[in-house]
């Protein structure tokens, strides 16, 4: 128990900044009306790519000597970059994609 | 110290950058603008940690090469899967994508532990500390081969929905497992690594029980639970790293994700719990009387003198007209009877196609405008007072065992009523029952016709037949 209050005073701004994020993607995402749900959710999935942050430190930390740890930093970075790129390509590819009536109009 | 500012300064530019994207990316028109915003926030993100990162003995990143060497690896297959993806396969992609993440997520928390071990820290190390590590890999594995699950339903590899009894027992069962070793793991026992590794194998196994089960209609809700898995897996490697770009994108994923969970199983009228647990559409065929019933069929030539006739069409389209690659023919349809003065529009279904919106962004793609997109509360009110509906490869989403057969599997989901218009078009190939496999009381309707054929075939055919009038 003295661990777990502890854990709180050390972390207590983290703790403020995920609590704070998660009402904030709650208000953010509500109103999104079901015509966008698809690019949503994988624009939201290339965000998330974000921990691909977190490979590269791994990797960048690692002694060039640790064959384990570096191997497994590299395919780290690889799919996070993955996740990161694929994701926004494919969101801006489909929302490239909509259009409104008078914009087509316009194009006529 | 000033680098470490410097990269403060970047993540938070980040940070908001994801915020700001994920704001814009909930309206149409700024939708575009949104994810490239998000995509800007994370370039300034990742490239303020090979400028400006620390660590805690002041020494800037190391093995920058091969860094970039995956960097280009992965951005390079990123790149070709999305611009090569068909629009149908969309929902595969993503849970893919999702899949990436969640590995990364697994591999860092998996390299963080071997880091600890090698360096003997490990009682130096907070309990809080710990946990997360741990968390961080059993989300992020949950999510990793709960996707790939995913991917291969969506895909087409594994059509069956494997599921025996017990199967919830064993899952929990599994669950407290890992609790259990967590804790061994966190006490500092003499196997750490063994019970670390148990974690990971059975979160990989786990992942899998998870989604085995759940059918196919259902799907695009655990894509979307997953997406939130991973966005939490990448908070808890953020806490980590104390990383706030991590912290913040990985959250915002977290909750966003959860949130649009629920909405759509909302549109499905389901709730979260039946999702996980029931086996969507494993019961074959619930309402089996119905199989023997009459059916009318229609020709293409009465079907396009009833379209010519009529005041007011809508077009339900489903699954089947993407498959059938034939979203451009139904819009050659649609301009051709509104030059004729015809109302058309378009019943769109919140979970029509595989995922939530994926019937949007099939129909995006073949250039019909999204305001022409009606979806399903303002339809159903539109549909009484409709001569003609056109169903288009749809199945489930207008199946009205939905409202009034208790024992069907898909009972509780509200659906559009086409049934309440004057009269109503079925195009399907033959009379297999759809993606869920629940066989459908529609198509045995008075005002129901069947027009049997290839979407395409048939859409091109009834064209040419209003021309000619």
């Amino acid at each position: 128990m003295q661990d777990f209050f502890q854990f709180i005073t050390d972390n207590e701004q983290m703790i403020y900044l995920i609590i704070l994020m998660m009402f904030l993607g709650v208000e953010v995402i509500s109103q999104v009306p079901s015509i966008l749900h698809t690019p949503l959710m994988s624009g939201a999935n290339a965000i998330h790519g974000v921990i691909v942050i977190g490979a590269i430190i791994v990797m960048g930390e690692s002694d060039a000597n640790n064959y384990l740890a570096m191997s497994i930093g590299f395919i780290a970075v690889i799919v996070g970059t993955l996740n990161v790129v694929g994701g926004f390509v494919v969101t801006d590819k489909m929302l490239g994609m909509f259009k409104s009536d008078k914009k087509n109009n316009s194009n006529n | 110290m000033l680098s470490t500012s410097l990269l403060l300064i970047c993540y938070l530019v980040g940070s908001v950058a994801f915020i700001l994207g994920l704001k814009m990316l909930s309206s149409p028109k700024t939708a575009l603008n949104g994810n490239r915003l998000a995509a800007v926030g994370m370039l300034i993100a990742i490239g303020g940690t090979f400028l400006f990162y620390r660590n805690s003995n002041g020494e800037p990143l190391g093995n920058l090469i091969y860094i970039f060497i995956a960097i280009a690896i992965g951005a390079t297959i990123g790149t070709l899967g999305a611009k090569k993806v068909k629009m149908t396969a969309m929902p595969q992609l993503v849970s893919l994508f999702n899949g990436a993440g969640g590995l990364c997520a697994s591999l860092i928390s998996i390299v963080e532990f071997n880091r600890i071990i090698s360096s003997n820290t490990i009682n130096q190390i907070s309990t809080g500390f710990l946990l997360i590590l741990i968390a961080d890999l059993l989300i992020g594995s949950v999510s990793f081969s709960g996707s790939m699950i995913a991917f291969a339903k969506l895909n087409g590899n594994i059509k069956k929905v494997t599921s025996f009894t017990g199967q919830q027992f064993i899952n929990f069962g599994i669950l407290i497992l890992i609790i259990f070793l967590a804790v061994l793991v966190v006490n500092g026992s003499v196997n750490t690594s063994l019970y670390f590794y148990a974690i990971f194998s059975l979160a990989l196994v786990y992942g899998v029980l998870f989604v085995v089960p759940i059918g196919g209609a259902d799907m695009p809700v655990v894509i979307s639970l997953l997406n939130s898995f991973t966005g939490i897996a990448t908070a808890f490697a953020g806490f980590l790293y104390s990383n706030q770009a991590m912290m913040t994108g990985g959250i915002l994923v977290g909750s966003a994700g959860t949130i649009l969970t629920l909405v759509m199983c909302r549109a499905m009228n389901r709730s979260l719990s039946k999702v996980l647990l029931g086996s969507f559409g494993a019961k074959k065929t619930a309402t089996g009387e119905s199989a023997e019933r009459d059916y009318k069929e229609i020709s293409v030539s009465d079907t396009a003198m009833i379209m010519n006739y009529a005041h007011k069409v809508m077009i339900v389209p489903g699954y089947g007209l993407a498959v059938a690659q034939a979203q451009h023919a139904c819009h050659d349809l649609d301009k051709i009877l509104t030059d004729k003065g015809i109302e058309v529009s378009y019943a769109i279904h919140p979970v029509a196609g595989r995922m939530p919106g994926h019937m949007n962004v099939l129909l995006a793609e073949a250039n019909v405008p999204y305001d022409e997109l009606e979806e399903m509360e303002p339809s159903n009110d539109e549909f009484p007072h409709t001569d003609v509906v056109l169903v288009l490869g749809a199945n489930d989403v207008v199946n009205p065992a939905a409202e009034n057969d208790p024992a069907s599997p898909i009972y509780g989901m509200q659906i559009l009523e086409v049934d309440k218009a004057k009269q109503v078009i079925v195009n399907k190939r033959t009379m297999h029952p759809g993606y869920a496999g629940i066989s459908n009381a529609l198509f045995y309707e008075d005002n129901t016709s069947m027009l049997f054929g290839d979407a395409k075939n048939v859409l091109e055919q009834i064209i040419t037949e209003i021309k000619s009038m």
